[in-house]
């Protein structure tokens, strides 16, 4: 007779445990992840309609028909406005980071077999796919308007640099989340984004290569990262935006590890 | 059958859920665990019991692998705490955080059981916790309650040998303690072993089978409640006297502590006959009071004596 469940009948038997697979990296966790961000209204708004809004307005100027390098001028802002895009949601995925450990999360998750490499995995896939769909909106807005103007292969990679140099964002985002802690942290991205993308050549092309402005663009985050993923289309690469690009990546990446050692709260 | 059951249920190499031993940790100059040796068995419920700042988060830390010991070793079930937690073996519950607002109940827990090798049925977990109805409900919706009975479900999911609780009923009301606290006690009949902190003494004496209290960094007392109680039985004599002889008050024997309030003295006594004795026949006490002292007063008593020692 076993009037008991085989519930009460259980013992602990820790030698019969096992690790998960891959540190704890599952599609249940990724797609959870994923559905969070797309489900944020402000996220939404702000990475995916925001920037195609953007390039409807800007896109259209006079002048959008001349030429640039392999296209035109509407290609040129597309790229640009992609860039916009994806950095800003890269900057919100980085950001969450923080945000997550503020709330302790992080610590939550510390107490299961995820290992840290996995979660950081987990979070740049995220950055990464929505950084894609930020880029495909706005591409989608370029073909739908019929303006942009240049060769498949060129558009493909110009689109791909694009996902590929959001991951700078997503370093800046950790490091001004743990500068600015809470929910605030994208309040002073989103406008500080906005000013580095005016400052790097992203919202409105600097013509005069001799002005105050020209110089100063030079050295702002976004201007290295912004004449890489047009290269494809201007079919040139300055040797200094690349150095721009690396020395901002090393900059974020190092303050977010650099704010991280430094956080002593319970994590 | 009901025989072989509870056998079962201990641990069948005899390996103890927490072994803890020469255990210290400072943070630069500050020592903040100055040396624990502790073994818990499958099983028992524990109760860690000190003041703010006695070393009991840092150690429960190590405990949980949050932090390395800075010399001595821990382990649990056998093994080193962080393998412990990989093989779902180990759980928390902490008093606040540790929660996602924008999730709902169902996904927290999806999302969690994800993270392991093998986990109890979602549906189940839920069910159990009573949560099933709010499943859908972001969690930043949730009530305090509510938010506590997520956390439980969550370190349940993985049926941990150890379970690790951070004042755990804060905010509940007493119906909410005794069901709580019946709970646990199922759960450790079957062999899971419990690890509470805890202020509130009463709980501590009330439901847990063994308490350790810890004061600056070390163990001060382990034992059952009324073992630590025992430890400083003693009374507390307290009358009304002006300009107290206090040395020769100290001298009688037994005598812990003087204290004077004004015209009030108040003697800490092992024996307090002989004290009263003193106070009545060889002064002009009078309002002559003895009170014995409950578990907050030796908890003070052994906290505070350990003080002294410094």
């Amino acid at each position: 007779m076993s009037t008991t469940t085989s519930t009460t009948l259980r013992t602990i038997d820790p030698s019969v445990r096992q690790v998960p697979s891959f540190g704890g990296f599952n599609r249940t966790m990724l797609g959870i992840e994923l559905k969070r961000v797309l489900r944020n209204r402000r996220t939404v708004i702000f990475t995916l309609i925001f920037p195609a809004g953007l390039f409807f307005a800007f896109g259209g100027t006079k002048g959008w028909d001349d030429s640039v390098g392999y296209g035109n001028v509407a290609a040129y802002i597309m790229v640009s406005m992609a860039l916009y895009g994806a950095a800003l949601t890269a900057a919100s995925a980085g950001a969450m980071v923080a945000i997550e450990r503020a709330l302790g999360w992080s610590r939550q998750l510390r107490l299961t077999p995820l290992r840290p490499i996995a979660y950081i995995l987990t979070k740049a896939i995220v950055a990464l796919v929505m950084g894609a769909l930020a880029v495909t909106v706005v591409n989608a807005a370029g073909l739908f308007q019929g303006k942009a103007e240049m060769p498949v292969g060129r558009w493909v990679a110009c689109a791909a640099l694009c996902v590929v140099c959001t991951l700078v964002f997503a370093a800046l985002g950790v490091f001004v989340g743990y500068l600015v802690p809470g929910e605030n942290a994208m309040q002073v991205l989103g406008p500080g984004l906005a000013l580095m993308s005016f400052l790097g050549n992203v919202f409105i092309p600097i013509e005069d290569h001799s002005s105050l402005i020209w110089h100063i663009a030079q050295w702002t985050p976004m201007f290295g990262v912004a004449e890489i993923a047009r290269s494809p289309l201007t079919g040139e690469l300055p040797w200094y935006a690349v150095v721009n690009a690396v020395g901002w990546l090393t900059i974020f990446v190092l303050g977010a590890a650099w704010r991280m050692s430094k956080d002593t709260a319970r994590v | 059958m009901t025989q072989t059951q509870l056998s079962r249920t201990v641990a069948p190499t005899g390996v103890p859920a927490v072994s803890l031993s020469g255990v210290t940790k400072s943070f630069g100059a500050v020592e903040a665990v100055r040396g624990i040796d502790l073994q818990l068995q499958p099983g028992e419920i524990v109760a860690f019991l000190g003041p703010n700042g006695a070393g009991k988060t840092t150690t429960i830390d190590m405990v949980l692998g949050l932090s390395q010991p800075t010399t001595g070793k821990v382990s649990v079930l056998g093994l080193e705490p962080r393998q412990a937690i990989a093989r779902g073996l180990v759980s928390a519950v902490m008093q606040t955080g540790g929660l996602i607002k924008d999730l709902t109940v169902r996904e927290t827990v999806q999302y969690t059981a994800s993270l392991f090798a093998d986990t109890r049925p979602v549906a189940e977990v839920l069910e159990n916790a009573g949560i099933t109805g709010i499943a859908d409900r972001k969690v930043a919706k949730c009530s305090g309650g509510e938010q506590q009975r997520l956390r439980f479900a969550m370190a349940l999911l993985s049926d941990p040998a150890l379970l690790l609780l951070d004042e755990p009923t804060t905010g509940m009301d007493v119906e909410g303690r005794r069901t709580f606290w019946s709970a646990i006690r199922r759960d450790a009949a079957q062999g899971r072993t419990v690890l509470f902190a805890t202020h509130y003494l009463e709980e501590a004496d009330q439901f847990a089978d063994r308490i350790v209290l810890i004061s600056q960094g070390r163990i001060v007392a382990d034992g059952t409640g009324s073992e630590i109680r025992a430890l400083t039985a003693g009374r507390t004599v307290r009358a009304t006297l002006a300009d107290p002889d206090t040395e020769r008050l100290a001298a009688i024997g037994g005598v812990e502590a003087v204290e004077v309030r004004g015209e009030t003295v108040l003697v800490h006594a092992k024996d307090s006959d002989a004290v009263a004795h003193y106070l009545l026949t060889e002064t002009d006490a009078h309002d002559l009071e003895i009170t014995s002292k409950g578990l907050e007063d030796a908890f003070l008593s052994l906290t505070h004596l350990d003080e002294g020692e410094q």
